[in-house]
């Protein structure tokens, strides 16, 4: 209990809540994020309608305006609805839980397989290192949005139609992850290849501890807030290219929207007025991709000793 | 009095941070005369290379001088803009650093960093500059047909030596030399310092040597400051302070230093426990008291003044 | 060879490829380099006495350092502790370990030897736990205080990060975790060399009042003959990975036989008569 306080307490004296507080864009950046996390979270519980619940849809809802009485049924709709009559709201809302969670799980497979090869790469040195360094050279030379759609590609055609849509996300996950790891890689070896060298690492040797032990238990700690900070900006680009790919029909299905599914069917009804079926998700999109990435510039200012 | 170069007078640097200010250098006053090699020692972080610093006006942001006055000769330069500042610095003062490399550009041959030196500071054309170039590596030993050579071939010896060479080649009147053979071995590092020495007195020019080796001051220095924490705690004639030190720092310091002409094996070092305080926890009253065999009550209260511009210390009031 | 022999280091050598990968030097026709950073070097340290190297920057110190303890292995000549050969590849795992318990090494940067996210008291802990020293986590408390006190540092220290303390107190939790596992040997490579000489004077006695308490053996590394003098019993000189001379320390700082070890005792800055180095006036 005291030392839960204590370390609250240590918390708020830090520097690091110090640069937080003195930055008023990060503070709206962390709320913005934190605002869509919660309703991403308990989107059951706060979206007015389930718009999968195709019983509950209504056609002659479809292509109400926002907060404006549907002309047939009466019903209002804060965010309008789409073509099927579908709560735009409720859209974004389970849109967002679709976005949020294939980012999250993209990055953080991107992080595991980066931050394992770098350490190996950084650790072992020779030709596990070329071998390693050498095949992210060949990834980073294709844009990463390329390289997940060839892996989704891939992924498609290998899988038997009837899974394939159940799949999508999970394919889309693995798409993502693995076009991602190449930073995660990159900085983790050229710090290990710093800290190897360290006499604390020699000290670790002259116990005895094998290779693995020393890049997990004594170099890893060490590489960490680095990986946070490219963790963050991974993310905000996770969640682009995840829009990006749905945007393009190769993403999420129908069936499960996210915000870029939602935005390719808004765009179809740009032009014959219905706007607001393209606006909402697409500044939702922004705020999100924009506040991720607004957090994971400060963190990156403010971990790095360097440039303070 | 006219064979006073520099005068530092009451200079307090401070850095202001969130939790209260530190304050790295704090009420210090020296003289250095026309022609000495005063010594600077004192432990890591006691701030040595910062009084350094104040005097070349390279204090990092946002740390500044806060109160105290610098003269050079009749110049009081703690308050010149940058442009004048930078006049004075490398013309009428100029420094050597610790790590020769650092201070050294590894893609310009030495000759050509000499002789652009010489141009920037100097009234001559190129032919005068290349001469005098070639006569600055020949008074630092280096052979002049290697003016064209690249820092990177040199040894680090050779390399410090090219410093000193750079140093000395705008004809500045005070040198500051901050740890400048630290990272040496001790042969070289006496072929060095033999050769500041040697070049410092045919000028007539005056040399801060910071250190934190009494040996070297011993074999180096005219005079020798003592600073603790940030303060003058004891100054004077290095001869007569390394054979009577007074305050009782600088008795410690003396004393737990080994000497390759005494002792064995069975020789108990003398040794100050504790440590320096860091800047953020500095005792009340004297900065020393906590490790002072010697310390009295009022050591704790009040922090003593330099006496008789010597030492700072209340057993000598 | 006599019994009391703890290590002996015969005909040891160490040659570092320096050459360029194969295809740029297939390339540009250029041999293969190699440097001799240790050559031919053979000495014993007697058990519970100190043997120290000294030499300028390059001569191999620190590479007949890591030889010692085992984490080098050399090119040539062997290191038998205790008349165990240090690097016999037909050894047992078993065998292996119990050898290794008894090496331990002090490293010189006061900043690099401690891992800066670790604990104090995990750092202390982590030899116990590695070679199964402590059958409980209350025994393995009591060890890391009992290892806290024996080198000047108090309990409490054990919850704080490396960063906390200063470059001597660092140097003594160096020192604490080289004593966790009880070895018989420690390798100190140059401990004082980046400390100020007030603290460089408590690290010495310390180490010094550990060997007497401990029977230690030390082989101590340092390029400063003022610190030899008062650490060593016997100095062995080194250049370029050559042992010039060896003696004990009295008749090799007196009366040097090579011109290399004259002048090296030549150039080591003194205070004069000013001090005694033995006590305070
Ligand atoms: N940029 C800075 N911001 C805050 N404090 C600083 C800064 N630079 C130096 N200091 C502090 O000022 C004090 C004096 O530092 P200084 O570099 O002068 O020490 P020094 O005597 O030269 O030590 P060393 O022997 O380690 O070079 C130290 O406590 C240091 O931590
Ligand atoms: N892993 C290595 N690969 C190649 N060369 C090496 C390696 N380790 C050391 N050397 C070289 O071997 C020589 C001896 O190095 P060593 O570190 O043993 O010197 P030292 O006596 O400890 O010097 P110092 O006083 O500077 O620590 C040096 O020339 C060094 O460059
Ligand atoms: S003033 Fe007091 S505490 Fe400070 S050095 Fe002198 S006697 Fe010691
Ligand atoms: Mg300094
Ligand atoms: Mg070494």
């Amino acid at each position: 209990m005291s030392k839960d306080k204590s370390l609250i307490n240590r918390f708020y004296k830090s520097d690091f809540f110090y640069d937080f507080k003195k930055s008023p864009v990060t503070i709206v950046s962390f709320v913005v994020v934190l605002v869509l996390i919660l309703l991403a979270v308990f989107a059951d519980l706060i979206a007015p309608t389930d718009p999968f619940d195709a019983k509950s849809l209504n056609l002659l809802n479809g292509f109400t305006a926002p907060m404006e009485p549907n002309a047939f049924t009466g019903e209002t709709f804060t965010l309008g609805t789409d073509d099927q009559g579908r709560d735009l709201l409720s859209a974004i809302i389970f849109g967002l839980r679709v976005s949020l969670f294939v980012g999250l799980t993209a990055v953080i497979l991107a992080m595991v397989l980066g931050v394992s090869l770098g350490l190996l790469a950084g650790y072992r040195g020779g030709w596990v290192d070329s071998v390693i360094m050498r095949a992210a050279d060949i990834q980073v030379t294709f844009p990463s949005i390329l390289i997940a759609m060839l892996i989704f590609g891939i992924a498609r055609g290998l899988l038997p139609p009837d899974l394939r849509d159940e799949l999508a996300i999970t394919v889309l996950i693995i798409a993502i992850g693995l076009s991602e790891w190449v930073p995660f890689a990159r900085t983790v070896r050229g710090t290990t290849m710093v800290e190897k060298e360290k006499e604390y690492v020699k000290a670790a040797r002259l116990i005895g501890l094998s290779g693995r032990q020393i890049m997990v238990r004594h170099i890893l700690p060490n590489v960490l807030s680095p990986v946070l900070v490219i963790a963050t900006i991974t993310l905000a680009l996770a969640i682009i290219a995840e829009a990006t790919l749905s945007f393009l029909g190769v993403g999420a299905p129908p069936t499960e929207p996210s915000l870029g599914t939602l935005i390719r069917i808004g765009q179809d009804f740009l032009f014959s007025g219905e706007w607001w079926i393209l606006l909402f998700p697409a500044a939702t999109l922004l705020a999100l991709a924009l506040s991720v990435n607004l957090l994971g510039d400060w963190l990156r200012d403010t971990l790095n000793p360097r440039l303070k | 009095m006219t064979d006073i170069l520099l005068s530092v007078r009451n200079l307090r640097v401070v850095f202001p941070h969130r939790h209260g200010d530190l304050v790295p250098i704090d009420d210090i006053s020296f003289d250095v005369k026309k022609g000495e090699i005063i010594g600077f020692v004192g432990e890591s972080g006691a701030g040595k290379s910062m009084t350094g610093a104040a005097i070349m006006g390279l204090i990092d942001d946002p740390g500044m001088i806060e109160s105290g006055e610098i003269w050079l000769g009749d110049v009081r330069i703690d308050q010149l803009d940058a442009k004048r500042l930078i006049k004075i610095r490398g013309k009428r003062i100029s420094m050597i650093f610790q790590d020769p490399l650092t201070s050294l550009n590894p893609l310009k041959t030495i000759g050509d960093q000499l002789v652009e030196t010489i141009l920037t500071h100097l009234p001559v054309n190129a032919d005068q500059a290349k001469r005098k170039a070639l006569i600055g590596l020949e008074e630092v030993g280096i052979d002049p047909g290697r003016f064209n050579a690249y820092p990177h071939e040199f040894s680090g010896g050779m390399r410090q030596r090219v410093v000193i060479a750079l140093a000395l080649a705008a004809e500045p009147e005070l040198i500051i030399a901050d740890e400048p053979t630290t990272a040496l071995d001790v042969s070289v590092q006496a072929q060095v310092l033999e050769l500041l020495k040697k070049l410092c007195r045919e000028r007539n020019a005056s040399v801060m040597l910071i250190t934190h080796d009494m040996g070297v001051i011993a074999e180096t220095t005219d005079r020798v400051a003592v600073l603790y924490a940030g303060r003058l705690v004891e100054i004077g004639n290095t001869a007569s302070l390394l054979s009577s030190p007074r305050h009782p720092y600088t008795r410690g310091l003396i004393a737990s230093t080994p000497s390759v002409e005494h002792g064995d094996i069975s020789t108990h070092l003398y040794q100050i426990d504790g440590s320096m305080p860091r800047l953020d926890a500095l005792p009340t009253g004297c900065s020393f008291h906590p490790r002072c065999q010697d310390a009295l009550p009022r050591c704790r209260l009040r922090q003593p003044e330099v006496i008789n511009k010597s030492v700072a210390c209340f057993l000598y009031e | 060879m006599s019994k009391r022999e703890f290590i002996s280091i015969d005909r040891l050598s160490q040659r570092f490829d320096l050459s360029d990968p194969w295809i740029a030097r297939v390339i540009s026709r250029r041999p293969k380099q190699f440097l001799d950073a240790v050559d031919n070097v053979s000495f014993n340290i007697e058990k519970g006495k100190t043997y120290a190297l000294v030499g300028e920057s390059g001569s191999g110190k620190s590479t007949i350092a890591l030889t010692a303890v085992g984490l080098l292995r050399p090119t040539g000549g062997s290191v038998l502790i205790d008349g165990h050969n240090l690097y016999d590849r037909t050894q047992s795992q078993l065998e292996h370990r119990r050898i290794r318990r008894r090496l331990q090494m002090v490293f010189q940067s006061p900043y690099a030897s401690l891992n800066p996210r670790w604990r104090v008291g995990n750092i202390l802990a982590e030899p116990l736990r590695v070679f199964s020293l402590a059958d409980s986590q209350s025994a393995e408390r009591r060890r890391v205080h009992e290892l806290l006190e024996q080198v000047g540092l108090s309990i409490s220290d054990a919850h704080r990060f490396p960063h906390e303390f200063s470059g001597g107190q660092r140097q003594r939790i160096s020192i604490a975790r080289a004593l966790a596992s009880r070895p018989e040997f420690i390798v100190c490579d140059e401990p004082t060399s980046a400390l100020d000489v007030s603290v460089q004077a408590q690290v010495l006695n310390l180490l010094k009042r550990l060997q007497n308490d401990l029977g230690l053996t030390y082989l101590f590394i340092t390029h400063d003959l003022a610190v030899v003098r008062v650490m060593a019993h016997r100095i062995g000189v080194l250049k370029s990975g050559r042992l010039i001379e060896e003696e004990s320390t009295e008749s090799l700082i007196e009366s040097p036989q090579s011109e290399y070890t004259k002048m090296l005792i030549r150039s080591a800055p003194r205070i004069g008569r000013a001090t005694t180095g033995t006590s305070f006036p």
